[in-house]
């Protein structure tokens, strides 16, 4: 599913962020990425969606050869991969159904196959009945619980979150948690980058510690292993 | 691309051209004020050239045959000259012809010239128009160095100095235009670029969910044409009422049809034409250049 071979990355102005790691990843696991603050977990996780290109090395996602990539076939390639982030990133000037459907009209879906795949995808998540809000009238949780959606509407499968409960309080986490543990049941992949020790520790999975760009850890059921 | 998708597009573009309400305005004005100048200049650049065509297709060849040559060798240099490739027409004109002609060119002071029709003392001549106006000169040389060929004569002095203004009025016109015109693109793609940065989160989300540039683009590409048409309203109201009044103003002026321009229709609306290309030329080249940079990610 994910399978990288001493990949490294040099950024143009000279800092290292990654390397020579090397992972595989399969299908329907859930795997955590840990680490201090600017260990490379960004990088790493922006691997995964094509923000940026490995300097060196392997890395071949969803049958993908990233290294072998067009710039045009991008787009499509991205469509198999949900992206979540601890800013939601959502337009704030569209109902909670417009926000989801967006994903879907922008590689022209037809109407009717939105419509009834935007409406399961907010019952997943519990916000079947807050569709027409504005994304200032919900909760962080219930924001972060769109962008959720608006991730997994597509049926990818592979879901990358960045982060997704830096900026919520523990309770709305937990319910976060729920959602990507449905999602995950129903056979998604999923990679979490986190700093969260309680939910690392609580609900156990697959741990990858990255520190100066080198994977120093790679449990089954681990810990997070730093001091939060 | 599908239909839906087109509408879509559609109503994105003209939603942003409301949204960006100021913005709007001050782009589409900017290609107001250019196409306004190029308008202006194009009906003036036109109507020079015009004139100027006018002037080269009234230039001739007058090849004066020697006055010992006899009917054969007369007609031998015809169709010596007709073969030549820069030639478009040859005409004979006897020397009775060419006496006529000068008296009429006298007018009153004619009279005493028509003495002459007793022994006319002028040569018979050959009037030779070349294809291209601009090779009169090298023409005429040629055609000066055949037999029986007495004398070559076509307004050397005059010829020349109009052709090298008309030359340098096109070059000045030509670049005056395109100088204004990259104003324009780049005063538009500004402006986009602006409305863009407001936007570049929701662009960001189109990527990350996996729409094509194409996509992405399109909506710029209209809004751009709809920015650009808009800015030539006002020019075509503009050249379409304007012309109308400086072809009736210039008909009363010189009613003997000295000074003659491009009639009003079809050339205010070719030239109206023209400019609406142009505004939606320049829209869509100043917008597309500027989201190019907002899709590398």
């Amino acid at each position: 599913m994910i399978l990288m071979k001493d990949v490294y990355k040099t950024y143009s102005n000279g800092v290292t962020a990654l390397n020579g790691i090397s992972v595989d990843i399969d299908q329907g696991e859930f795997v955590y990425i840990v680490g201090p603050s600017g260990a490379g977990k960004s990088t790493f996780v922006k691997l995964m969606y094509r923000e940026v290109k490995p300097s060196n090395g392997q890395l071949v996602i969803n049958k993908t050869d990233l290294s072998e990539l067009k710039e045009k076939n991008i787009p499509h390639f991205r469509r198999d991969i949900g992206v979540i982030f601890q800013d939601f990133k959502l337009l704030p000037k569209l109902s909670v159904y417009e926000n989801v459907a967006f994903a879907l009209e922008v590689i022209e879906e037809s109407p009717r196959n939105i419509r009834k795949r935007v409406m399961d995808v907010l019952e997943l998540v519990g916000l079947k009945n807050k569709a027409r809000f504005l994304p200032d009238e919900l909760s962080g949780g219930e924001q972060q619980r769109v962008s959720i959606a608006r991730a997994i509407v597509n049926h990818p499968k592979i879901v990358i979150a960045d982060e997704p409960t830096g900026n919520l309080d523990p309770d709305t986490s937990w319910e976060i948690m729920r959602v990507f543990e449905e999602i995950n049941n129903r056979g998604t992949t999923i990679l979490m980058a986190t700093h969260s020790k309680e939910i690392v520790n609580t609900i156990k999975k697959r741990v990858i510690a990255i520190e100066d760009g080198l994977i120093v850890r790679d449990q089954h059921r681990g810990e997070y292993g730093y001091e939060s | 691309m599908k239909a839906r998708t087109l509408k879509r597009h559609l109503r994105e573009s003209v939603k942003n051209l409301f949204r960006n309400g100021w913005m709007t305005i001050a782009s589409a004005g900017a290609v107001t004020v250019t196409l306004v100048l190029v308008g202006a200049f194009l009906a003036l650049m036109l109507n020079l050239n015009q004139m100027a065509t006018n002037l080269e297709e009234d230039v001739v060849i007058k090849a004066l045959i020697d006055t010992t040559a006899d009917d054969e060798q007369i007609k031998e240099l015809g169709e010596e000259i007709d073969q030549l490739d820069a030639v478009d027409t040859v005409l004979f004109s006897s020397k009775d012809e060419e006496l006529q002609d000068l008296i009429e060119g006298m007018g009153e002071g004619g009279e005493t010239w028509q003495l002459l029709e007793q022994e006319n003392p002028l040569n018979h001549a050959y009037v030779v128009k070349a294809k291209d106006p601009q090779n009169t000169e090298e023409l005429a040389d040629e055609i000066a160095t055949f037999d029986n060929v007495d004398e070559v004569s076509y307004g050397q002095e005059v010829v020349q100095n109009l052709f090298k203004f008309n030359n340098y009025a096109r070059t000045i016109g030509l670049v005056l235009i395109i100088g204004l015109v990259l104003t324009a693109i780049f005063l538009i793609s500004n402006t986009i670029k602006l409305t863009i940065m407001a936007r570049s989160k929701e662009i960001g989300i189109m990527k990350l969910v996996g729409a094509t540039n194409g996509f992405i683009r399109w909506p710029f590409f209209i809004e751009g044409m709809l920015l650009g048409v808009l800015g030539s309203i006002i020019p075509i109201v503009g050249i379409l009422s304007g012309y109308k009044f400086f072809e009736t103003s210039i008909s009363e002026i010189s009613a003997i049809g000295f000074v003659e321009i491009l009639p009003y229709n079809p050339f205010a609306w070719q030239l109206s034409a023209i400019i609406l290309g142009i505004g939606a030329l320049i829209g869509i080249w100043g917008s597309v250049m500027s989201v190019r940079k907002f899709l590398k990610v």
